[in-house]
């Protein structure tokens, strides 16, 4: 068999189901390849080499029992390390958190040993989730595989980077404010935020508890489908987990079909900042749709300009309450408790130690932002703009079945080059914030690479919350369609590590 | 501790009005913790009853009881609130290290019930009706143990001890508005107020309230404002009030120590003060210099509260006889007056007494037990009525054994004493100690002879028609038998013998 890291997870599982090779040579073969490329694309965090090798021998035992296996059964995962795993390392990219074992696992934890999907390991992130390129990771930027003195975006950069070069097939992230899509699509690989609320955020180290969402990540539409019904349906440990049946993501992953569907373009998505390239792949996407059969219509929300401050109010401020925990008194860092100081002391002394400035900034941000007398401006304010974003897409959802837009304005930026520049990181958002701030479902699927820089552009669905199979459907169709015109994945036209 | 000449309370009352709000925390006895599936129950071992949620790690999430919530609409009932159709939780963000996620989950300015008012009655049946701001559902803190320093506080302590088994035990806060116009007995009201709360959640049965347990937890918060004035003054907050008595001590404290302060033309600090069970004083704990800034803002891990209004009126329609309600018909069927009522509720009696009527006692003698000789004894031992030693049953079997003429009173009280002493039930406690009066004639026969011989003068007396003087020898029966005869057959005996029929 050929080389086992270039399959899809379908085939994969497949593979394994018929006996053709058994998930301890997949898992090895996964590992074998972490082991030759991870020094350089550093995706992981912690590599669980003995806990992946057991768990395909679970699903090897299962099927030599005659079970049934699931249709992700032995395909290897890289997890993104802001879900809890019991017994394994979990640091959320942060210092505070270095050592940290959990004594418990997330629920799509859970979920994925009990489909036999076998963790490899956990990746590399933005610092509790707060970036767009993985350089506010405590322990060291990863590089885009496309050419690793870039970033491969944010903050599940890990994630991407793992499934771009083929050191797992399946990942999942989290998407506060594009932390999904975006790595998704500066890595030529496909990312979805579900709708918010459709995957248990239990055991998912929250950054910002109102806009987090878990969500599948993988090398093709059809692989992702199949991992969001792996990990997506109610919970009752998570009281904004909706309990409503799991959009039928996987037949619509393989009803490729965009005949008849009104595909909405955003108006407000374009223009200065995006870069000539992207736009020209975008346009591209537009047009291709439109030859497969959809009608393509322009669509103005005009509130999507105030997604991005209204962002940076909300997901500060949940942030400064969340991250209030890391106080050196029960887990994780402490630093300077020599017996003398004082807890306050102690507390002030790990913060100061274990957070990074990104973190920092947005504590800061977040606190001000809630402090009595300025909450109404800017915390109240910052939640009447949300409810208007959602009724913007109300409004364009009642005149079309899908929006689409790019993913982000720009392909891949060099390691450094926005580090000192926040705003110019933020914009790197503009265009996946406004779902997480409406709660709705999106996907980014690639569209090809920009001309300028060979490097990969996405294209982003939108659908309307728990309407997620309409993403699959729209972006399996592109995948197709694309995958015929260049006659194989874009992700071979990456270079060899 | 600067040493502060109180003024005398009568004075203090006459140059200035009090105003008090009054904060009680109930504990509310659910199986579970308030966002998690975590045993409530005391006394276990330290961070037994602990998991990822109540202990704030990382990745948890909480999910609320729904018990809790249906406690706290029926208290908001009980307490005449209007209930939210729609609330939500809010965060209140402050660092202490018994707070497991650094907030506290809790509720700002949409609490489940508002509006409300509770009447209480002071000792002298006076009705003074307290209103209710707010009562909503929160999560209690761990359980810090400073230990070393002279304090017992964090400050200066060697080391603390944390336990969180009572993080995420729910809680309910309940607040008054302000409290004016009770004057001089605003101590009094600040009591009966905390009293008759008490027995309200007690009657709903949504917890036990027990105050020494910490089941439920009073601040007092008091200002003065001169006489006629209608601008309150800076309050004081005196925090952990546990106890009735401490409340009505710490209230009247307040008062005299404002007095004094602004008398001499001080002002009144705001500020937070530990009150001492002692001596009944307060000291200054920790000074507000700004108004502590919470950041309240809402749960975003939790879906708002929408109590539907069948739900709510079903919930009304089920609420038990309110305890001051029940009291009042308790007073007519047992016909006593408003004052014997409310010796009887302060003692914690009536459910004792009606435990033992329940157990065929009849009522006059459950109460005369009860707020009798077993008051004065929880009041010796210091502790509460319902933790004595004894059951409703016992005691209404020592009625029954007096009412069967198998006791007198002066035995069953010994029979009590036994069964306090821990010596067994009633009957056993009787056979044991040899109690049992002695009604048999043939026992008493001779102690009679021997009385009326020595008594011939009073013998004639009987004789002659004078009933009454055959007590000087039922007296001396009994003195014979150690008090161990039937008084009322040894008269009958003494009429029998002398051949005398009185009415």
């Amino acid at each position: 068999m050929a080389d086992l890291t270039r399959y899809t997870a379908a085939e994969t599982a497949s593979a394994i189901a018929t006996g053709e090779v058994s998930a301890v040579e997949v898992a090895q073969a996964h590992l074998d390849r972490i082991n030759a490329v991870d020094e350089k694309v550093h995706a992981f965090l912690h590599v669980d080499t003995d806990g992946a090798l057991e768990a395909a021998r679970a699903v090897d035992a299962k099927r030599a029992a005659g079970e049934e296996l699931g249709p992700l059964a032995g395909v290897p995962l890289a997890l993104k390390d802001v879900f809890t795993t019991k017994g394994i390392p979990t640091t959320a990219g942060s210092k505070m958190l270095e050592g940290w074992r959990p004594p418990y696992d997330a629920t799509v934890t859970r979920r994925l040993k009990e489909a036999g999907v076998v963790i490899l390991g956990k990746t590399n992130m933005d610092e509790f989730a707060m970036g767009s390129s993985t350089e506010n990771s405590a322990y060291g930027p990863t590089g885009n595989p496309w050419d690793l003195s870039r970033i491969p975006g944010g903050s599940g950069g890990g994630s991407a980077a793992a499934l771009a070069a083929f050191e797992a097939p399946l990942a999942i992230g989290t998407d506060t404010g594009g932390s999904i899509r975006q790595p998704g699509a500066v890595t030529g690989t496909v990312g979805v935020k579900p709708t918010y609320g459709s995957v248990s955020r239990y055991g998912l180290i929250a950054f910002s508890s109102s806009l987090d969402q878990g969500g599948p990540c993988a090398r093709t539409v059809l692989d992702t489908a199949l991992l969001h019904e792996a990990i997506a349906g109610w919970d009752p440990m998570d009281s904004t987990s909706i309990n409503a049946p799991v959009p039928a993501v996987v037949a619509a992953a393989r009803h490729a079909d965009v005949k008849g569907m009104r595909v909405g373009v955003v108006k407000e998505f374009g223009g200065e900042g995006y870069q000539a390239g992207v736009m020209q792949r975008f346009n591209e996407s537009v047009e291709l749709l439109r030859s497969l059969g959809a009608e393509i219509v322009e669509i103005s929300c005009p509130s999507f300009t105030y997604a991005l401050p209204a962002y940076y109010l909300i997901a500060p401020s949940e942030c400064s309450s969340n991250l209030a925990r890391f106080d050196a008194m029960r887990y994780g860092l402490r630093v300077g408790d020599n017996g003398e100081r004082s807890a306050e002391e102690v507390t002030a002394l790990t913060r100061e130690a274990g957070f990074g400035p990104e973190v920092k900034r947005r504590i800061m941000l977040g606190t001000y932002a809630l402090s009595s007398g300025y909450y109404d401006a800017y915390y109240g304010s910052a939640q009447k703009v949300r409810t208007l974003i959602s009724r913007d897409f109300d409004r364009a959802f009642g005149d079309v079945d899908v929006l689409i837009s790019p993913t982000t304005p720009t392909t891949a930026f060099p390691i450094g080059e926005r580090a000192d520049d926040p705003m110019a990181m933020y914009l790197a958002d503009l265009c996946t914030i406004p779902s997480n701030l409406a709660g709705n479902a999106a996907m980014s699927v690639p569209c090809g690479l920009a001309p300028e820089d060979n490097l990969p552009v996405g294209l982003q669905i939108i659908a309307p919350a728990l309407a997620d199979d309409r993403l699959y459907r729209v972006g399996a169709a592109v995948e197709a369609a694309l995958n015929d015109k260049w006659g194989h994945p874009l992700l071979e036209e990456a270079p060899a590590l | 501790m600067s040493v502060i000449d109180l003024v005398p309370y009568e004075e203090a009352l006459a140059s200035y009005d009090p105003v008090m709000g009054l904060e009680v925390h109930v504990e509310l006895g659910t199986k579970t913790k308030m966002f998690c599936g975590c045993s409530t129950a005391l006394g276990a071992e330290p961070n037994t009853q602990v998991c990822p949620t109540c202990l704030g790690l990382p990745g948890s999430l909480p999910v609320v009881n729904a018990t809790g919530v249906e406690s706290a609409i029926r208290i908001g009932l009980a307490l005449n609130c209007e209930i939210a159709e729609w609330c939500r939780f809010a965060r209140k963000n402050y660092f202490y290290p018994d707070m497991p996620k650094n907030f506290q989950t809790s509720q700002y300015d949409e609490p489940i019930a508002f509006n409300g008012y509770l009447d209480v009655e002071l000792e002298d049946g006076e009705v003074f009706r307290v209103e209710i701001e707010r009562a909503h559902m929160e999560e209690d803190t761990g359980k810090s143990t400073h230990v070393g320093g002279a304090t017992g506080r964090i400050h200066g302590a060697e080391y603390s001890l944390l336990d969180y088994n009572r993080a995420g035990i729910p809680l309910i806060e309940i607040v008054t508005k302000p409290i004016v116009g009770a004057g001089d007995r605003a101590p009094e009201v600040a009591r009966a107020y905390v009293a008759e709360l008490r027995e309200l959640i007690r009657a709903l049965g949504v917890s036990e309230a027990r105050m020494e347990m910490g089941q439920m937890r009073c601040d007092v918060n008091l200002s003065l404002m001169p006489k006629g004035a209608e601008k309150f003054g800076t309050r004081s907050e005196t925090k952990n009030v546990n106890s009735l008595r401490s409340v009505e001590r710490a209230a009247r404290f307040e008062i005299q120590r404002h007095a004094a302060v602004l008398n001499e033309g001080g002002t009144i600090v705001q500020e937070t003060r530990h009150f001492h069970e002692d001596n009944g004083s307060t000291t200054s704990g920790r000074i507000k210099e700004e108004a502590e800034d919470y950041r309240y803002f809402p749960e975003p891990d939790l879906v708002p509260v929408a109590p539907s209004r069948e739900w709510v009126e079903q919930l009304r329609g089920e609420l038990p006889e309110l305890p001051r309600v029940r009291r009042q018909r308790l007073q007519s069927e047992w016909g006593i007056s408003a004052t014997e009522m409310q010796s009887a509720l302060n003692a914690g009696a009536i459910d004792l007494i009606l435990a033992t009527i329940d157990a065929g006692a009849p009522a006059d003698q459950a109460r005369k037990w009860w707020l009798g000789e077993l008051a004065r004894r929880s009041n010796e031992d210091g502790v509460e009525l319902a933790s004595l030693p004894i059951t409703p049953a016992q005691v209404a079997k020592v009625s029954a054994l007096v009412a069967e003429g198998k006791l007198n009173d002066k035995l069953a009280r010994q029979v009590i004493e036994g069964v306090l002493a821990g010596e067994g039930e009633p009957d056993e406690v009787v056979a044991k100690r040899g109690l049992a009066v002695v009604s048999d004639d043939s026992a008493l026969g001779d102690a009679i002879d021997a009385a009326l011989a020595a008594q011939p003068d009073v013998a004639d007396k009987i004789r002659s028609g004078k009933f009454a003087a055959a007590g000087a020898l039922v007296g001396a029966v009994m003195k014979a038998t150690r008090g161990q005869a039937d008084a009322a057959r040894v008269k009958e005996l003494i009429f029998e013998k002398l051949g005398v029929q009185p009415e």
